[in-house]
């Protein structure tokens, strides 16, 4: 941890704090830091910057802030560290460096985790995404027993092998920082880090949106529109990658990532759907295979095109 | 003789794969030797998080030399022949070859002598492979190494190999080779936190020691010794005892390389919640264990636990107890308000949900399940003096905790939940029982229950699941059994032997297939294929007690039985009076009159039934054996209608004096066809007499 920091932009003092040490940590091990995607997704992994880069054999070393959308966890604000809502900090580096374990246990001690007073653990994890056509194998990291970052060597995605291999770290930001602040209820987090009056806390910030959103995702959110968009949104996808290969030839496409934008709409209004109870058991999988079907040729798409290409 | 140290360093390896991984390097590594001529004297593997290590010493410095002959051409055989000889074997000239006779003519013979390899080559050779093909049950790749085809697959990425060869005397000699970049050398790392600097080794006993001052103990079995004793000991300096759990153990001492036992607590209110509740939060989601309090009565959980950390923290291990204590906190919170959340719908309620989720794809909805159990456990349950009212309401009952909170998170509470919330709804005791009960026995050691209830919906719920299946022909085979078919077999088998209950097997199967939707086309079969499936689970049962499973072939071969308590019954007897001097004299008689009767039988190509004439009997022991087979067929059919069949047995001892006497006196195969007819057909009369108890032509002697 940095001392000449200001108090009130100390990691265990405020939430802004705690992401731009993150940010700092990352951005000194060569990342680029990105900030989060301009559309709805459930996880950091659904970013572009992950998901298309993770292909190919160009190296990309990058740290981002995403805000993740689950629509089914919502609980109208009422439960101390469940949201519908929130935020995971992302990092990729492709290839995986060897140290990859090591700059993790320090991007923790950047954050106040000193591992000579907490028990840090690897705890076996497989990552599988049915959504993406993604899997990989690694750990949840346990901090004291408790899983604060999900630690994945990406062996597969979009059902492409992933050559070279990316490491991917997902860390859950409200819950470490949380437990750096030592505040048991996530609306109480210090945002902004100052005293008093000056105080901005996480709940000032959420709290509102949290209960809205609930009722909207649970019981008003226009499930007619959501499945038209759905089907527009792969329809569109669809349309994009199929105009995208540059004079029909399939060697190299030009719209892999508006392609894309369409497959990350698809799986946040099928992720919406569910939450209102509309698709059952056996449309669900179907749903779910839909979204993997986009995601899979835009991952066809994107090793066709200049980042995610050959040379 | 020089040992072998190797050491595979990589990141964490998941816990429940160490130890198979440890076995299978030591099962590779020594197989792989043995089979290029080196035979070692010891082997031992070991595993942490971080390594798989082996050990292997007394391993030959070279392989023995190896002589073979090689035959070659004819003398006089053409020139590209004997070149080509000659270039094959590596000879100079013909001179050198040995010339051998035969029939055929006179042939030129190559010796060749292939002297043994260095040991220490043979392992540069072999290791490298057995890294790459190691069976990981999951592996990955990783790295800028994976971006190229052949890349190295490992549980998680590997980072060092140490591989050491050489005698205690001396300096040892590195196993020299390279597996995807990473060179073999003896360079180790200590514990992550505590000791992570590089380590020299040079041989497994200054590796060992090495590593244990460097916070890494090498050792699962010593790691767990450790746990349990200072896990136990923690809870007794404070007044509790902890509660056991094997598996937790292992699992746990596959996640530190250096165990540091602490306790913490948690709110008493949390005890509200049932302590199979608590138990599985703590083990499932923590992996940490329970304590009991021995001062309450049937004691019963303390509000402590006891986690195994990693490191031996800076401050004593404060901060790790408060963070283990906070998730904790929040964990319990979570199943208490699942549990509370589940008090408030009644089990009943629960039950339309049913309608949604299916059973097997072939076998229908849960709902249609339940409904098939509730009919055919009503039928069961006069045939187990049960209430059949209750039997009803169990059996709708039974499965409605599937659907709750507390069994959606933890599966392996299901039953008990069900039990709870059937309590508290103010069910009849034995109805609440039943729905943990009607689970039961899951295996082999577990318990059996008794109460009527419990069981009429035990057995309609298993034979459901087997007729079902069979049904579908989804029958287990060979290793495979993924219904856990056998497991319920062997619970139909144990629930009505351990309760003494008289029910027809094939009538209840009969029952259940009739309630069922599908329609095999072999249904007249299905029952009794399933009593064979029965007489299969039960001979397995009885190998396993160390009984003798092929008395149960001896009592099946009578045909008819399907009344799984009498056949247990009567193998029991058969097997007790097998042991005495009577039984297996007996035995040898019955047998020895089915072997005479066999043959002759197959010489005449005729079957020698029927009674035997009595004015034919020429001789005393002819008449006696008569006369006891008479009197014993009585007696032992007498018994046998009561199912009294030790009495059955006794009464059977009483045709070993006379067979015995028969056999030392008479000759069956008499001059006269007549009296020879008659002596076979007496033979057959003892084979039928026996009959009453059992076919002892089928038991092995």
């Amino acid at each position: 941890m940095d001392a000449s920091l200001p108090a009130h932009m100390r990691p265990e003092r405020s939430f802004q704090g705690f992401i731009l040490a993150l940010q700092r940590f990352w951005a000194e091990q060569g990342c680029v830091i990105l900030q989060p995607y301009d559309m709805e997704m459930g996880a950091g992994t659904f970013h572009p910057a992950t998901t298309l880069r993770a292909l190919g054999p160009k190296p990309w070393n990058a740290a981002y802030v995403q805000p993740s959308r689950r629509p089914k966890d919502g609980r109208y604000g009422e439960n101390p560290n469940r949201m519908q809502h929130y935020y995971q900090f992302q990092v990729i580096m492709k290839p995986s460096p060897p140290n990859l374990q090591e700059l993790y246990l320090k991007s923790l001690a950047a954050i106040g985790i000193d591992s000579a007073v907490h028990d840090i653990r690897f705890v076996e994890d497989d990552w599988e995404s049915p959504t993406l056509g993604a899997w990989g194998l690694g750990w949840e990291c346990w901090c004291d027993g408790m899983e604060v970052s999900q630690f994945t060597y990406f062996q597969q995605v979009a059902g492409f092998e992933c050559a070279p291999v990316a490491g991917e770290l997902t860390y859950g930001l409200e819950r470490l920082a949380m437990y750096v602040q030592g505040v048991d209820r996530v609306y109480d987090l210090n945002f902004n880090g100052r005293d008093g009056d000056a105080k901005v806390t996480y709940g000032d910030v959420f709290l509102q949106a949290e209960k809205e959103y609930s009722k909207h995702n649970f019981e008003v959110a226009d499930t007619a529109m959501l499945f038209e968009q759905f089907k527009m949104a792969e329809a569109a996808c669809k349309k994009y990658l199929d105009a995208g290969w540059r004079e029909g030839n399939r060697k190299e496409h030009l719209m892999a990532l508006p392609a894309y934008d369409q497959c990350i709409k698809a799986s946040h209004v099928f992720n919406l759907l569910d939450a209102r109870g509309v698709i059952s058991v056996t449309e669900r999988q179907s749903y779910i295979l839909r979204v993997r079907e986009l995601a899979k040729a835009c991952g066809e798409a994107w090793i066709h095109t200049e980042a995610g290409g050959a040379a | 003789m020089p040992d072998l140290l190797l050491e595979l360093f990589s990141e964490e390896i998941p816990a429940r794969m160490q130890a198979k991984a440890a076995d299978d390097l030591r099962r590779m590594v020594t197989d792989k030797l043995v089979a290029e001529g080196l035979v070692y004297e010891g082997a031992k593997a070991f595993a942490t998080p971080r390594r798989l290590a082996l050990t292997v010493h007394g391993i030959p410095a070279r392989q023995p030399d190896l002589k073979t002959e090689r035959r070659g051409p004819k003398m006089g055989a053409p020139d590209a022949a004997v070149q080509g000889f000659l270039k094959a074997t590596g000879l100079q000239s013909l001179d050198e070859a040995k010339i051998q006779r035969d029939p055929k003519g006179d042939f030129y013979i190559a010796l060749i002598e292939k002297p043994g390899r260095a040991a220490i080559d043979v392992l540069a050779e072999i290791l490298p492979v057995i890294i790459r093909t190691f069976p990981w049950p999951k592996s990955m790749r990783w790295g800028a190494r994976s971006g190229k085809p052949g890349s190295l697959n490992w549980v998680r990425p590997l980072h060092a190999i140490t591989a050491t060869f050489g005698i205690e005397t001396e300096e040892p000699d590195v196993v020299k080779f390279a597996v995807d970049g990473i060179e073999s050398g003896q360079t180790t790392y200590g514990h992550r936190f505590l000791a992570p600097g590089a380590i020299n080794v040079r041989r497994f006993e200054d590796y060992d020691a090495k590593l244990l001052a460097a916070k890494v103990v090498l050792d699962p079995e010593r790691r767990k010794d450790a746990i349990l004793t200072d896990a136990k000991q923690l809870a007794f300096a404070q007044g509790f005892d902890l509660v056991e759990d094997q598996n937790l153990l292992d699992e746990v001492a596959g996640l530190v390389e250096w165990p540091v036992v602490l306790m913490g607590s948690f709110e008493p209110e949390f005890l509200a919640t049932p302590a199979e509740v608590i138990r599985a939060t703590i083990r499932n989601n923590q992996k940490c264990f329970v304590v009991s309090d021995p001062k309450s009565n049937r004691g019963k959980l303390a509000n402590r636990f006891i986690l195994v950390a990693n490191i031996e923290a800076t401050d004593g291990g404060k901060t790790i107890i408060a963070g283990n204590e906070r998730v904790i906190r929040a964990r319990l919170s979570d199943a208490k308000f699942f549990y509370e959340t589940d008090l408030k719908t009644k089990l009943e309620d629960r039950l339309p949900k049913f309608e949604q989720i299916v059973f097997h794809e072939k076998l229908g909805t849960q709902a249609a399940r339940i409904k098939r159990i509730e009919r055919l456990a009503a039928e069961i349950a006069p045939l187990v003096g049960a209430d059949v009212a209750k039997v009803k309401r169990a059996a709708h009952l039974a499965k409605a905790d599937l659907l709750t909170e507390v069994v959606g998170e933890f599966p392996e509470v299901q039953g008990l939940m069900g039990k709870y919330y059937a309590l508290a709804q103010g069910e009849d005791e034995s109805v609440a029982a039943a729905c943990e009960e009607h689970y039961k026995p899951q295996g082999p050691a577990d318990r059996v229950p008794t109460d009527p209830v419990s069981v009429a919906v035990a057995l309609a719920d298993k034979i459901d699941t087997l007729v079902g299946f069979w049904a579908i022909d989804e029958k287990p085979t060979g290793s495979k059994d993924p219904y856990a078919l056998r497991r319920a077999a062997l619970g139909v088998i144990r629930l009505i032997a351990e309760n003494a209950l008289r029910l027809s097997l094939v009538r209840v199967a009969a029952s259940a297939l009739a309630g069922l939707s599908v329609k095999p086309a072999d249904a007249q079969k299905l029952p009794s294929d399933l009593l064979a499936f029965f007489a299969d689970r039960l001979k397995v049962q009885l190998r396993e007690q160390g009984a003798r499973h092929d008395l149960v072939d001896a009592v099946f071969a009578l045909g008819g039985q399907d009344d799984l308590l009498m056949i247990v019954r009567r193998v029991d007897a058969l097997g007790k009076f097998l042991e005495t001097d009577d039984g297996k004299n007996l035995l040898a008689g019955i047998k020895r009159a089915s072997n005479i009767l066999g043959i002759e039988e197959k010489k005449d190509k005729r079957n020698f039934e029927g009674a035997p004439e009595p004015a034919l009997y020429g001789l005393d022991e002819e008449k006696s054996l008569a006369k006891a087979i008479g009197e014993v067929t009585a007696e032992a059919s007498a018994a046998v209608a009561k199912e009294d069949f030790a009495a059955a047995m006794t009464a059977m001892a009483k045709l070993r004096p006379p067979v015995d006497a028969f056999f030392e006196k008479v000759r069956v195969n008499d001059d006269d066809p007549k009296v020879r007819e008659n002596r076979l057909k007496l033979l057959g009369e003892i084979r039928s007499a026996t009959r009453a108890v059992a076919d002892f032509s089928k038991i092995q002697d």
